[in-house]
């Protein structure tokens, strides 16, 4: 029990943790990528009061950040396990299906929340836009889509940038849950790992230096893009 | 409506844990949060520095983690064997989520009060210093009043977090809303109706709290007067 450290090592799992890692870093980068498409659509849906359909974004951002999310990787997973299997083997690749399956509902429900986030991130750039520039704009004559081009979407991603980073720091914590289901990512391998190891103590430290690792490092690249974006002082 | 019958008083037994849990681990972590934000603000580098690396290695890692290692790791270390209060805590479920939850809530406090503490105007701990008021009286009458006002919109949303984070004591078979949720379900098949009921006793659990939130809020701005506060849009926090 003393020598855990060389049991992991012998045991091979240095490997299994570094591939688990990449997962959980696959799985969080493409997360974040639908939340943002969701949180910019739902963003200005929100901004813009579109009929209708705000108040539907509404009930979608208060019940994703109202509810565990725990619950709703439950809700998605249980919800179409059954569902896309029937699907997969009427067609005939089973196989297939439940390698890419996990991944895939692991996606679905991590960018679910985490577009809820940015949602409300995105909104609050957008309100904090000042009115006058796209007056201005409107008054010269540019065609909305330049408008949103050249004057809304730039200031819009400077002001959201530091929310932004906020989110990714969550939803890098969220795609832990999804161990719980069953894909192979960094929590999971350490839960394997623990098992037939009986050395938890050892493999759930690993994990968390691991996601030390991984916040601390994209926290310096958000810094970094941070400053650039900031408006230089007296130019 | 035979499964309503069956799923809400079930689900109403773990609304008691998820409260009891909550309530248990924020009165802990709130306290540890104060502690850890008055050791940020201290001039000895040791003391300010363990504050500051507490709160990253707690908000660096996720929580599930947290729990993992308290309730499956702590076990394996003699120490905590030999001393009968470490193990009465790491031995059961509950409270293993308790001590990780309020060790993780206090990272979060901690920074959401310093914030605080640092927005008090340094002229009214000066004319607090010259009034004669000792430290402790300082702090007690003049600092943390004027932190707790401007802290309790964000802490608000950390209580919604705790809320939400308590659902991961499903996972050390711990039996709240989510852990009968994710039972019923496996139960009756019922995934989106369990969902719905369970979701909304969480929904109206943090409706309640912020509501909560606002009124302490309102009776401690209540010098400002009853024209409407205008406030800053409150975006969670990142967990």
């Amino acid at each position: 029990m003393e020598f855990g450290l060389l049991q992991v090592w012998e045991g091979g799992w240095i490997g299994a943790i570094l591939r688990g890692a990449a997962v959980t870093i696959g799985v969080g980068v493409a997360s974040m990528i639908f939340g943002l498409i969701i949180g910019t659509i739902c963003g200005l849906i929100k901004w813009r009061a579109v009929f209708g359909l705000s108040h539907l974004v509404d009930l979608y951002t208060s019940v994703i950040r109202g509810v565990p999310e725990l619950l709703i990787i439950y809700l998605l997973f249980f919800g179409s396990v059954e569902f896309v299997t029937k699907i997969a083997t009427v067609f005939g690749f089973a196989e297939l299906a439940n390698a890419g399956y996990a991944f895939f509902i692991t996606v679905a429900a991590i960018s679910a929340i985490s577009g809820a986030y940015s949602t409300e991130v995105i909104r609050g750039a957008l309100a904090a836009i000042p009115k006058g520039h796209i007056e201005a704009a409107v008054a010269l004559g540019l065609p909305s889509r330049r408008i949103f081009a050249r004057i809304i979407a730039p200031q819009m991603l400077r002001i959201a940038f530091p929310g932004i980073n906020n989110v990714w720091q969550t939803t890098i914590k969220d795609t832990a849950l999804v161990s719980v289901v069953g894909l192979q990512e960094l929590m999971r391998t350490a839960f394997i790992g623990a098992g037939s190891t009986h050395n938890p103590l050892i493999f759930y430290t690993i994990a968390a230096l691991v996601y030390l690792m991984i916040t601390l490092i994209s926290q310096v690249g958000f810094n970094k893009v941070e400053a650039v974006l900031s408006p230089r002082k007296g130019a | 409506m035979e499964l309503i019958q069956l799923a809400v008083p079930v689900l109403l037994k773990g609304l008691w844990m998820t409260l009891s849990l909550t309530a248990i681990s924020v009165t802990i972590g709130f306290n540890l949060g104060l502690g850890l934000a008055i050791m940020r603000g201290s001039d000895k580098a040791w003391v300010s520095g363990f504050a500051r690396y507490y709160s990253i290695a707690f908000r660096g890692t996720p929580l599930l983690v947290q729990i993992f290692l308290i309730y499956y790791g702590l076990g394996q270390i003699r120490f905590v064997h030999d001393v009968p209060a470490l193990w009465w805590v790491v031995s059961e479920g509950s409270r293993c989520a308790v001590l990780a939850l309020a060790l993780n809530t206090a990272a979060y406090t901690s920074e959401i009060l310093r914030g605080g503490l640092v927005a008090v105007p340094a002229g009214l701990t000066e004319a607090a210093k010259a009034c004669g008021m000792s430290r402790a009286m300082r702090f007690r009458r003049i600092e943390f009043p004027l932190a707790i006002r401007q802290a309790l919109p964000a802490y608000g949303n950390e209580l919604v977090l705790m809320v939400k984070g308590t659902s991961l004591a499903s996972t050390i078979t711990v039996l709240e809303i989510t852990g009968y949720a994710k039972r019923l379900m496996s139960q009756t098949f019922a995934i989106f109706e369990v969902f719905a009921i369970a979701g909304v006793l969480y929904l109206a659990l943090n409706l309640v709290l912020i509501g909560v939130i606002r009124l302490v809020e309102r009776r401690l701005m209540r010098h400002t007067g009853p024209a409407p506060q205008t406030r800053p849009v409150a975006i969670p926090q990142a967990s």
